[in-house]
């Protein structure tokens, strides 16, 4: 016998039952579909933009994320100029494919350079798009695809991130919401993205006598410009 | 790994006098229950969404058969593949098999307890393929060869003196006079040497806090980012994962997400929480090639239906053992196995026996603080004294303890016979007593008990005696 039917096998004799059909199985089958939300923390629901974005900043800064609020792309160039200067960082810096930063005016800031496409491991900057973020615990959602190298998130030693305010959700169950909308109702497995990453904070470990340090293996610092101008999508 | 259980009281005793440890364990008994307070003091919820966890868990363990299909199904539909292992055996030659067929030299390694539990690294090696651990704990105790005393935090039992010691012993390309005084040197040392390990390896294995049956996807949780980079960089990406790591919905593990964090280290979340679903995708510019979970049961089926299948609601946030007084004074290692603590004394039982696991469901002073932490509320308490049970019916526990237990039964069975020899023991003690100044300082067959503490006397008579007495006396007044 395959270990797969030894294993099912050996879960139905341990319940004492056969293989699930009927109503049961149509029981579950409707579970899967349905998707139901469990309890959501309060302070994450029925907040306006305003107090969902305000939530989102509160709860990123605690965990020592920082983050620049600008009123619209136009002003990306600048915040991320000044970034770079005040950590003395290279002007010439990774960016993701993403669409949206093609309608950011980096000819204004003419020294800047940015390296389109996925990091080399010696980029020790990167500039990415947030999927959306989520207020309740101040985190961001990147999904991969051909706009945004997964590895963005991880190897250059500064993230900086273009989070337009009407993308800031809040409990996590909206963020998923978020993405089945955007991939057409419902997250099976064919629509949803190779990686998901949940970003809370920049790389951490508290391993060597629980003293916390930042910049373990992933970036050590991370860096939001939440655009609130409502016009972008 | 082998096991060392059986000798659990030998390694505790050893453990006590580990100058080294006891400092180390000071640091960890301080840390971490402040900050899981801290933590829930701040999520009024948090009472609610235990709860809830509990029943998610439980509608899956009785689903499991029908969750497992479908999640196997959806993985395979991403493009993925599902291995199933019966036994650590299976488990470990399905990987080397993937290993040999990607041609792989260097196996990076996100930190994963099940491959600890398969002892997977020792095997790959045997074998001509390299395994380097990636989280900073694991990377610090597979350079000293040991194993971890920590289910989240693998070298807690260390301190920096030690893992400077190790660090200057192996990475001896570098200067020798450098300055690894503080955490964070060290830290950036392990980041600048697993960098290069990292961009070089054929192969990344993780293991996985959750498996999505509505996805097939994967759920892993780090601070580190070390799990990420193990997975994204590779030709191939390995899940080694155990059965009821199964939710049902992105909901359900989201439901979840709010009890690990939480439980385990005091953070509303771990930095990253990654959803992975097959190989990278043919427009993707990274992303592993090959995508492979490898399903271990290694006797998880058994503990369905048992006294023990709460067990397998377990999510491993640690709490358990960083609220645990026995572990607090012993620490991991003293375990013998894979699995410390509280959870570690009815897991490793249930996975390698009680015959070898032999003294850890004693490893306990029923205080009932693991249950009480215990995110998905797991009776520890109630199923360590179902193997002490066991550990009786077997004959395991030793003949002096099962004389005395015996002989007390007996007694207790038989109420005026028990009062009859209780009353004479009273007085007599109670007379020996009056001689040494109301206490004991040495009694025969207890000299390790009497050794740092002294047994009060008995005042002569039993309280019954004395109830009835003053019944008696209430009456005639």
């Amino acid at each position: 016998m395959s270990a797969r039917d030894d294993i099912l096998g050996g879960i139905r004799r341990s319940l004492k039952r056969g293989a699930l059909g009927g109503e049961r199985a149509a029981q579950l089958e409707g579970r899967l579909a349905n998707h139901p939300s469990g309890i959501i923390p309060r302070r994450s629901q029925g907040l306006d933009r305003k107090g969902q974005t305000a939530l989102f900043e509160e709860q990123a800064v605690e965990i020592a994320t920082t983050i620049e609020r600008v009123a619209s792309l136009r002003d990306v160039p600048k915040a991320v100029a000044d970034y770079l200067q005040r950590f003395n960082l290279p002007a010439e810096f990774a960016a993701t494919p993403d669409p949206l930063l093609d309608k950011v005016p980096w000819n204004e800031r003419p020294l800047l350079k940015l390296k389109r496409g996925k990091p080399s491991p010696t980029d020790a900057v990167g500039l990415s798009v947030g999927f959306c973020g989520i207020a309740e615990t101040g985190t961001l959602m990147m999904l991969s695809g051909p706009d945004n190298p997964s590895t963005m998130n991880f190897l250059p030693d500064d993230h900086i991130v273009v989070l337009p305010a009407s993308r800031i959700v809040g409990p996590m169950e909206e963020a998923w919401q978020k993405l089945r909308q955007a991939k057409g109702g419902t997250a099976v497995a064919a629509t949803m993205p190779r990686t998901v990453n949940f970003i809370t904070g920049p790389s951490r470990t508290g391993d060597i006598e629980q003293k916390l340090e930042m910049g373990a293996h992933g970036p050590r610092r991370q860096h939001i410009l939440i655009v609130e101008d409502d016009s972008i999508a | 790994m082998e096991s060392t259980s059986h000798t659990f009281k030998d390694n505790a005793h050893d453990a006590l006098g580990n100058a080294h440890l006891q400092s180390a364990l000071d640091k960890m008994r301080a840390g971490f229950p402040q900050r899981r307070l801290d933590a829930i003091g701040k999520l009024p919820e948090f009472e609610d969404l235990r709860e809830q966890g509990r029943e998610i868990k439980n509608h899956v363990l009785e689903n499991l058969d029908w969750y497992l299909e479908r999640y196997e199904r959806n993985v395979i539909a991403a493009g993925g593949h599902v291995h199933w292992a019966r036994t650590p055996e299976e488990a470990r030659q399905i990987i080397l098999d993937l290993c040999r067929k990607l041609g792989a030299k260097t196996v990076t390694k996100g930190k994963t307890m099940i491959a600890e539990e398969i002892a997977l690294n020792d095997f790959l090696e045997e074998n001509g393929v390299i395994p380097i651990e990636t989280d900073l704990g694991e990377y610090i105790i597979q350079l000293r060869h040991e194993p971890p005393s920590h289910i989240i935090a693998p070298a807690i039992h260390l301190t920096k003196g030690q893992v400077e010691e190790t660090f200057r012993e192996v990475h001896t390309n570098l200067p020798a006079d450098r300055n690894l005084e503080e955490p964070r040197s060290l830290v950036a040392e392990a980041r600048t040497m697993l960098r290069e390990k990292f961009l070089k390896a054929d192969v990344g294995v993780t293991g996985a806090n959750f498996l999505i049956a509505e996805t097939g996807s994967s759920v892993i949780v780090t601070n580190e980012g070390n799990g990420d980079l193990t997975q994204l960089l590779p030709r191939a990406h390995i899940v080694l994962a155990s059965l009821e790591k199964i939710v049902p919905t992105l909901e359900d593990a989201s439901a979840l997400l709010r009890l690990l964090a939480r439980s385990a280290t005091g953070q509303d979340m771990s930095v990253y929480t990654t959803f992975s679903t097959g190989p990278r995708r043919a427009e993707d510019p990274d992303g592993p090639g090959e995508y492979h979970v490898v399903l271990l049961d290694n006797g998880r089926t058994g503990m369905l239906g048992s006294e023990f299948q709460e067990m397998l609601r377990c999510i491993r946030c640690g709490a358990c053992m960083n609220h645990c007084p026995v572990y607090g004074a012993v620490g991991g290692h003293a375990y013998g196995w894979v699995y410390p603590g509280p959870m570690g004394a009815v897991l490793t039982p249930s996975l390698i026996g009680i015959e070898n696991a032999k003294h850890l469901p004693n490893a306990s002073t029923f205080c009932g603080k693991c249950e009480s932490v215990c995110p998905m509320k797991i009776p520890l308490p109630k199923m360590m004294r179902h193997y002490r049970e066991r550990e009786w019916q077997k004959k395991l526990s030793p003949a002096t303890q099962r004389f005395g237990l015996k002989l007390w039964a007996f007694l207790a069975l038989r109420p005026p016979l028990y009062h009859f020899f209780y009353a004479i023991a009273a007085q007599v003690l109670g007379l020996l007593g009056r001689r040494t100044g109301g206490s004991f300082y040495n009694l025969p067959l207890a000299g390790a008990w009497t050794a740092t503490r002294d047994l009060p006397a008995p005042q002569g008579r039993s309280f019954q005696e004395q109830w009835h007495q003053r019944q008696k006396q209430k009456k005639a007044a």
